[in-house]
C-alpha cells in the first residue's frame, strides 16, 4: 500500500503537474499568470525557462505548445477558465488534433491543455461554458474530466505522458474536495477506464465530470426508497469507457445521464445514441438525460440555479423509470 | 560544377522547385490530381534564400502553397510527388495531399492550410529549441494574408517578449488569393509591423536570391546568437493563379502587372545572369538543369507507380498514444 496524505483537488492538480516537471525535464507549463504560482514553489525547483508566463494570447501560446510539443517537449497550457478555451481552439482543433495524422504519423503532439469550468457561481454567461462536448466531435483529441481529486491528479498525469493532445477539464466547485491521494509519483489513472461509484442493480446513473457528487447523493436517497443506484464516474469522455456503461446497462437496464453541460449535441447526448445503438435490448425503459437546458448562463443567482441539475433532479428521473 | 558551391545548390533547388510545379501542373491536366494546388511558380528566389540560410537540424513551418519549402529546404523529390497523387508512398502517407507537403527529415514542422497557422508552430519550435538549449532556430514562411491574423501578431509579441529563435519569413506576392494588400492592409509596408513589437524589421527584393539570402543569413546569425527574432518580407510574385487551373472570374490584378513580373522578374532567369556575370558556364548550369528534369521525371515515375494507400488504413496514425476503445474505429464498423 502506497503512502496517501489528505490533500485538495486543486492541489491534487497541483502536485500532478509538479511531479512531472520534476520528472521530465521536457515537461514545461505555459499559460496567464503562471509566474505567480510558480513565486510559491507550485512547479518544484526545475528551470525558470520551462515556466512560462504568457500573455493574454491564448491562440498564440496554445499554438507554440503544439510547435514545442512536435520538436521535444511535452507542454501543459493552461487556459484558466473554460470559455477561453474558443480562443485556442484553432490550434487545438486545426494544428493539435491534425497534424501527426495529416503528416502521416511524422509527429507525436504531446500537449495537455487545462481548463476550469465553473458554475452556479454567478460568473454569467461568459465564464460558465463547459465546451468539452465540441471538441469531442474532434477526432485525435483525448477528453479527460476528473470528478475526484485522486483522479485529478491520475489523470492529470496520465495526459501529461500520452503522447498526443489530450484536455483536461476540471470542476472549479470540486477544488476545495478533499480526499486521500496517493503520493506515489507513479500514481496514474488510465485514460479511458470509468469507475463505478456505488454499484447497484435497478438503475444506472452515469455520471459526466462533476456531477458525480449529485449523482450520489441520489442514489443514496433512492436507496432509502429501495431504489438501488449504480453510479458510474466517466472520467474520460474521449475515448469513451462504452464497455463500462454496457455493463452496467446490462445489470439494471435502465439509465440515467446526468451532465452540467448544454443538452444538445452533448456527452450525454453521444452516451444515449451509444446505449440506443449498441445496448437497445437491454433497455427496459428509454434513456433518461439530466442536463442544463440550451440557455446561456445568467448572472442572477435564482436564474442561474434552477437551471442545473441536481441531486433531486437525478433522483426523480431515475424515479420515472421504475 | 560552380564556381561557389552555394549557387550550385541554390540553383538546383530553385529548377526543382520549378520543374516540380511544371509537372504538377501537367499532371492536374491529365487528371492525375485529386484536390487544389497551388503553385509556387515565380517565388523560387524567396523560398530557396531563405532556406539556404538554415542549416539541416532547422525547423520550417510553411502554408498551402507547401510545394516549393521542402524542395528549398533539400527535401526529396520522390515522396513530395507521391504525396500530390495521394500514394501511400507519399511523404505524408496520403493524408496531406499538395496543401501539406511536410518532411519532417529536413526540419519541415507543417505546412498549414489554415493562412497563419503555421507561424506559431514555428514561434514553438524555437521555443522548444530554447528550453532544450540547442542553437537550432526556426523559420516560418506566410503570406502576406497572413500578417492580418491574430496569430501572426501574438507570435511576434511572445517571440520578441522571450527573444526566441525565430525567423518570420513573409512571402508577400501581394496577393491573399485574389483581395490586394493595397486594399486589406492597413501598414502596407510588412516589414514595419516588426516596429510594433521591438524587433528588426527588412524588406528585400523576393526576386533576388543574393538579397533574400543575405537578408535571411543575419536574421538566422542573430537567432543563434540568442538575440531574438526577426520579420523579413520578400517581395515576390506569383505567375500562376492563386490555385492551379482555378477559374476567376474578374480581373483583380493587372495583365501587364503579370506580363511585367515573367519579363523582368523570373528569379530564375535573374538568377542564371547573376551565376553568368560570375563566370560561370552556360555549360555548367545547363548540366544543372538536366538534373533538375531528370530528378523530377523520376519522381513523377515514382509517384505514378506507387500504390494508393488501403481504405481500412484511414485509421492509421489518429493516435500518438493508442486507445483500447477508439470510438472513430467503433462507429465506422
Amino acid at each position: 500500500m502506497s503512502a496517501t496524505k489528505s490533500i485538495t483537488y486543486l492541489d491534487a492538480l497541483g502536485l500532478a503537474q509538479r511531479e512531472e516537471m520534476e520528472r521530465d525535464a521536457s515537461v514545461i507549463i505555459i499559460g496567464e499568470d503562471i509566474s505567480l504560482y510558480a513565486a510559491g514553489g507550485a512547479y518544484g525547483n526545475v528551470d525558470s525557462k520551462r515556466i512560462r508566463s504568457a500573455p493574454i494570447s491564448e491562440n498564440g501560446f496554445a499554438g507554440m505548445a503544439v510547435g514545442a510539443a512536435m520538436t521535444g517537449l511535452r507542454p501543459i497550457v493552461d487556459l484558466t477558465i473554460a470559455s477561453f478555451v474558443y480562443l485556442a481552439s484553432d490550434p487545438i482543433i486545426n494544428q493539435a488534433a491534425k497534424i501527426r495524422y495529416m503528416t502521416g504519423g511524422q509527429f507525436k503532439v504531446p500537449v495537455t491543455f487545462r481548463a476550469s469550468m465553473w458554475h452556479n457561481q454567478a460568473n454569467a454567461a461568459q465564464h460558465s461554458d463547459r465546451p468539452y462536448p465540441m471538441f469531442m466531435n474532434v477526432p485525435g483529441l483525448k477528453i479527460v474530466v476528473p470528478a475526484t481529486p485522486s483522479d485529478a491528479k491520475g489523470l492529470l498525469k496520465a495526459a501529461i505522458r500520452d503522447d498526443g493532445p489530450v484536455l483536461v477539464f476540471e470542476d472549479n466547485d470540486l477544488w476545495a474536495v478533499k480526499e486521500e491521494v496517493s503520493t506515489d509519483p507513479e500514481f496514474i489513472i488510465p485514460l479511458g477506464k470509468a469507475a463505478v461509484r456505488r454499484e447497484g442493480k435497478d438503475v444506472t446513473i452515469v455520471s459526466v465530470a462533476g456531477c458525480l457528487k449529485p449523482s450520489l447523493e441520489a442514489a443514496e436517497a433512492l436507496a432509502k426508497e429501495g431504489i438501488n443506484a449504480e453510479v458510474l464516474d466517466l472520467r474520460t469522455l474521449v475515448p469513451m469507457d462504452t464497455d463500462a456503461i454496457l455493463n452496467s446497462l446490462g445489470k439494471t437496464g435502465r439509465v440515467v445521464i446526468v451532465d452540467y453541460a448544454h443538452r444538445t449535441c452533448s456527452a450525454a447526448s453521444e452516451i444515449a445514441a451509444i446505449v440506443a445503438e449498441e445496448g437497445f435490448d437491454l433497455l427496459k425503459k428509454p434513456v433518461r438525460r439530466v442536463t442544463t437546458p440550451d440557455v446561456q448562463i445568467p448572472f442572477s443567482p435564482p436564474l442561474e440555479s434552477p437551471l442545473y441539475p441536481n441531486s433531486k433532479t437525478i433522483a426523480a428521473a431515475a424515479r420515472g423509470l421504475m | 560544377m560552380l564556381k561557389n558551391a552555394i549557387d550550385g545548390e541554390a540553383y538546383r533547388r530553385m529548377l526543382n522547385i520549378r520543374s516540380f510545379e511544371q509537372a504538377v501542373t501537367r499532371l492536374i491536366k491529365e487528371g492525375e490530381v485529386a484536390g487544389a494546388c497551388h503553385s509556387s511558380i515565380g517565388q523560387e528566389a524567396a523560398i530557396v534564400g531563405a532556406c539556404m540560410a538554415l542549416r539541416d537540424d532547422d525547423y520550417m513551418s510553411g502554408t498551402h502553397r507547401s510545394h516549393g519549402h521542402p524542395i528549398g529546404k533539400g527535401a526529396d523529390l520522390k515522396p513530395l510527388m507521391a504525396e500530390i497523387l495521394g500514394k501511400a508512398t507519399g511523404v505524408c502517407k496520403g493524408r496531406g495531399g499538395s496543401m501539406h507537403l511536410t518532411d519532417a527529415k529536413v526540419g519541415s514542422i507543417g505546412e498549414s492550410a489554415i493562412v497563419g497557422g503555421g507561424i506559431p508552430l514555428a514561434t514553438g519550435a524555437a521555443l522548444s529549441a530554447q528550453v532544450r538549449g540547442t542553437d537550432q532556430v526556426a523559420l516560418s514562411f506566410f503570406g502576406d494574408g497572413a500578417v492580418n491574423e491574430g496569430a501572426f501578431h501574438e507570435s511576434l509579441n511572445m517571440a520578441a517578449v522571450w527573444k526566441l529563435p525565430v525567423i518570420f519569413f513573409c512571402e508577400n506576392n501581394g496577393y491573399a488569393a485574389v483581395t490586394a494588400a493595397t486594399s486589406s492592409h492597413g501598414q502596407p509596408v510588412v516589414a514595419r509591423r516588426a516596429d510594433g513589437y521591438g524587433m528588426p524589421g527588412i524588406t528585400v527584393d523576393g526576386q533576388n536570391f543574393d538579397a533574400v539570402h543575405a537578408a535571411t543569413k543575419e536574421a538566422v546569425a542573430r537567432a543563434r546568437r540568442g538575440e531574438g527574432p526577426t520579420l523579413i518580407e520578400a517581395k515576390t510574385y506569383r505567375f500562376d493563379e492563386h490555385c492551379v487551373g482555378l477559374f476567376i472570374n474578374g480581373n483583380y490584378r493587372p495583365k501587364e502587372e503579370i506580363e511585367r513580373f515573367k519579363k523582368e522578374g523570373d528569379p530564375i532567369v535573374l538568377f542564371k545572369a547573376a551565376l553568368l556575370a560570375r563566370g560561370n558556364t552556360e555549360d555548367d548550369l545547363a548540366q544543372i538543369e538536366a538534373q533538375a528534369k531528370r530528378a523530377v521525371n523520376e519522381a513523377v515515375a515514382f509517384a505514378k507507380d506507387s500504390p494508393f494507400p488501403a481504405p481500412e488504413e484511414a485509421f492509421d496514425f489518429l493516435y500518438g498514444s493508442p486507445v483500447e476503445s477508439d470510438t472513430s474505429r467503433r462507429a465506422a464498423q
